[in-house]
């Protein structure tokens, strides 16, 4: 097992990082006349931006092509303050949407459109356009997790398979996992190695998923998560990862209070709202004794069930866009976890069999294997895919967070703007009615 | 000391100068002692005394401050006669007002203990926020009766405000404790009195419905303050977390560490808008209370009413008696009949003797019923004009208590914008 287990991923790991690199590099290369003529205005950002490092770009003497692109990709995001996304050659555009139920004899699901346009020329089209399941989402991740182990497979929702906890068919939860299941396509889309991987292409052109490689695959993963739980004790786990992992750590732990904090929150905001519309007909029931008060008093009672509409919605907002972002980041971290750990398997496996090749050669003078070499390889390209993919996430979370707080600020502007708005109203209703009566007093 | 107060009240009736200082909205309905006096309820103090039972024990004073108006008028900088009294003293002088002017529907005093609490808030009777909302309530107090064109008059209610020595005794001479028991007939009154004016059964009817409404308005609002303080409170909590989580980031770091700061301040800021919140529960009181005041008045109606009714068949009964002693015809059966019936006829002096008796009584009953129906009518026609000017009072009260309470809204509105787009300029950052 402990053999099977490396060989895979050393075949696994080599084989489409070299396939991929070439089409990578001519898109990240305007000089050369690259096979991909699509590359237009996008492209002309990546000149600009790459014209200031253009001796990495020339001159990978030393290191193999992988680092050179790695070092490329890290030089782009020192210069480009913005996150990679706008700096990143934009040619594969995915959107899931418009969910459908589907009812059969022997089970119900729920599809989703996945929707493409691309300027690759991987693909035979410049659009596709397919229906998937959950489960064709899985398998995908599965496929990529198992081809591309030294990278970061962003997560895919819960899976909820127990029936009955959740309404796996409620509008709600449809629209939310729909939502969820976008972003990961799009993290995949936009990432410079797994967007080429040729599962995703057949993800999302393939009239029929054949699956049955799939199912293999589970048991194989089922095998390597058992062989990471093992543990292996590392000789030195170099610092950055290992502040990589404390760093998880502690934002788990934040994330988890702020997800209780939202939740608090939203209750604290569902009892206010029932109270609040039980305050607003109190008002409603005292009109009906008054006379002079009697349109002050609706108007009372109209402006506070405003104000519970603002903030039912404001709570609506923040159950649906707020907590499920939260949740997928929590996901996200332990997809990055698991890669971690990977990574640490890998380092190992390169130190234990350099320690036995040592200690051969010792007693037999025999050159270094191959193997362990290999290993080394191995070792050095999973922490460079590790390293960039690290940046990458962090500068995706710092995009997110950035964009979940900002819509958590604005949402609750929009609410208190509606409630000012209602307010407002209400005292020229109240005025009004007294001018009037004034008017009344002197005629 | 009282009768120059009289005099004075007397000799400059028509003044109509501009008020000074007070900005209280009944000030502008122009009435009477106000006119003459500035008053104020300018502090509290808390004291140690000794109570009836020479127990050890706390209570507040209120600094009592008047100012004749013409003084403050001609700009003569005159220091205010100021004098101290007990809440208790207060609940005095509105029983002696209550009992002396049965047909007006007069002013509430501030709640004796916080009612309608929300968690946060303290039901301590030393608290100093309730106390300065007590003061505040007792200034307004004074106020409404300074300006009421009936009490404004009294002269205990002047010895109130200026002397603070012997006061309490001229309460007690008035003897006006005996006629105040005779209000706890009213209870049984209502149910046995059978013509009441139509205006008055409404009106109690009104008042019960204007004390269960506030009182419904006032409980479901501390509710509502209270999940809304739960509602700010739990934000603080962002703040905190925030704070923390920027200490492991880099260049989000800065933007979420002041973001949390915000979210500290909107956490704070729920503090001062339910302070001011409780103003305007304290103005729903007042009109929950004076519901009861309300009340008081068709209740002192029906007493009267009763109290004629109760006379009247008195005087009937007598009358028919009379005729009975008279013409010797037993109308209906009564056990005097059957006595007289077995025993035969008394003597004609006992009759003539009885008969006189009978005739006397039958004049003061008539005497009653005159005075009894003068008291009656009087109550209504004073009690109705009082009433409808209740009536107006409350809704222009109410209504500005409505406007105050939407600005006040607007202004949580408004702070809830400025602190959630500083938090928002912060996340910006990040």
């Amino acid at each position: 097992m402990s053999v099977g287990a490396p060989r895979g991923l050393a075949s696994s790991g080599q084989k489409p990082i070299s396939e991929i690199l070439h089409p990578l590099c001519a898109a990240e290369e305007p000089l050369s006349p690259g096979p991909d003529v699509t590359v237009n205005v996008d492209g002309d950002k990546e000149a600009v931006l790459t014209n200031g490092t253009p001796v990495e770009t020339s001159s990978p003497a030393s290191a193999s092509s992988l680092f050179n692109r790695l070092q490329l990709d890290d030089d782009l995001e020192v210069d480009g303050r913005d996150p990679y996304i706008s700096t990143e050659t934009q040619d594969l555009f995915v959107t899931v949407d418009d969910p459908k139920k589907h009812v059969s004899t022997m089970e119900t699901y729920i599809t989703y459109r996945v929707s493409t346009k691309t300027t690759r020329i991987e693909f035979d089209l410049p659009e596709y356009c397919v229906r998937r399941r959950y489960q064709d989402f899985d398998w995908l991740r599965i496929k990529l997790e198992d081809s591309q182990p030294t990278h970061l497979i962003p997560p895919l929702p819960e899976k909820f398979v127990m029936k009955g906890v959740v309404d796996r068919f409620s509008e709600e939860f449809v629209e939310t996992r729909m939502k969820a299941l976008d972003k990961f396509l799009k993290r995949v889309a936009d990432h410079p190695v797994l967007s080429f991987n040729p599962h995703l292409n057949t993800f999302l052109s393939a009239k029929d998923l054949n699956k049955r490689q799939g199912l293999a695959l589970l048991t194989k993963v089922g095998e390597s998560v058992k062989h990471v739980a093992g543990g292996y004790k590392l000789r030195a786990r170099p610092a950055e990862f290992c502040a990589m992992g404390e760093y998880l750590d502690t934002f788990t732990q934040k994330l988890g209070t702020i997800d209780r904090i939202a939740q608090r929150i939203l209750k604290e905001q569902s009892e206010y709202l029932t109270e609040q519309r039980e305050y607003g007909s109190v008002y409603s029931s005292w009109a009906g004794s008054e006379e002079e008060l009697h349109r002050p008093l609706e108007g009372v009672a109209t402006t506070v069930s405003e104000c519970c509409c603002a903030m039912d919605d404001l709570s609506e907002n923040m159950s649906q866009d707020f907590l499920p972002v939260l949740r997928e980041y929590v996901l996200y971290v332990e997809s990055m976890k698991t890669v971690l750990r990977k990574r640490d398997q890998s380092q190992a496996e390169y130190e234990g069999r350099l320690e036995a090749a040592i200690l051969r050669r010792q007693e037999d003078k025999m050159p270094m294997p191959v193997e362990v070499e290999k290993c080394q390889d191995k070792v050095e390209c999973f922490n460079a895919d590790l390293k960039a993919d690290w940046e990458r996430w962090q500068s995706n979370k710092r995009q997110d967070f950035k964009q979940l707080l900002t819509g958590m600020a604005d949402k609750n502007i929009n609410y208190y703007e509606k409630c000012q708005a209602a307010w407002e109203s209400l005292i020229t209703l109240l005025q009004d009615k007294q001018t009037e009566d004034k008017r009344s007093e002197t005629n | 000391m009282a009768e120059d107060g009289e005099e004075e009240l007397v000799a400059t009736d028509d003044d109509s100068e501009k008020q000074g200082r007070l900005n209280h909205a009944i000030v502008d309905q122009g009435c009477t002692l106000l006119r003459r006096m500035e008053i104020c309820v300018a502090e509290a103090e808390k004291r140690n005394g000794k109570n009836a039972v020479n127990m050890q024990e706390m209570f507040t004073v209120y600094l009592i401050e008047t100012r004749p108006m013409d003084a403050v008028a001609e700009g003569r900088n005159l220091s205010p006669d100021s004098l101290w009294r007990r809440y208790s003293e207060f609940e005095l002088l509105r029983s002696y007002l209550v009992v002396t002017y049965p047909y007006i529907v007069v002013p509430p005093l501030p709640e004796k203990r916080a009612e309608f609490v929300w968690h946060k808030l303290s039901a301590d009777n030393m608290d100093p926020d309730f106390v300065e909302r007590r003061r505040v309530g007792l200034e307004n107090f004074l106020l409404r009766v300074a300006c009421h064109p009936v009490l404004s008059n009294d002269k205990i209610l002047y010895h109130f405000l200026t002397e603070e020595r012997g006061w309490k005794e001229v309460v007690y001479e008035t003897g006006f404790q005996a006629k105040a028991e005779s209000r706890l007939k009213a209870l049984s009154a209502t149910f046995r009195v059978r013509n009441t004016d139509k205006r008055f059964v409404d009106m109690k009817h009104y008042s019960d419905e204007l004390q269960s409404h506030t009182s419904q308005l006032l409980r479901a609002r501390a509710r509502v303050a209270d999940r809304l303080y739960g509602v700010y409170k739990v934000h603080g909590n962002y703040g905190r977390v925030f704070s923390e989580w920027s200490a492991i980031e880099r260049e989000m770091g800065d933007g979420l560490q002041s973001a949390g700061h915000h979210m500290d301040a909107f956490a704070a800021s729920i503090d001062d808008i339910l302070e001011e919140e409780e103003h305007y529960a304290d103005q729903l009181k007042e009109y929950l209370f004076y519901a009861e005041a309300l009340r008081a008045v068709c209740r002192k109606h029906e007493l009267t009413q009763f109290e004629l009714e109760m006379a009247s068949q008195d005087l009937i009964s007598k009358k028919q008696q009379r005729e009975e002693l008279a013409t010797g015809i037993v109308r209906t059966f009564s056990f005097k009949g059957m006595t007289n019936k077995l025993f035969g006829q008394e003597a004609p002096e006992q009759r003539e003797a009885r008969l006189k008796l009978l005739e006397e009584m039958i004049a003061e009953g008539e005497e009653t019923v005159k005075e009894k129906t003068v008291e009656c009518e009087e109550h209504v026609e004073r009690a109705w004009v009082d009433m409808q000017r209740f009536e107006e009072q409350k809704d222009k009260d109410l209504r500005e208590a409505l406007i105050n309470y939407a600005v006040m809204q607007i202004s949580m509105c408004k702070k809830g914008i400025q602190v959630w787009g500083n938090a928002k300029d912060c996340f910006l950052k990040m």
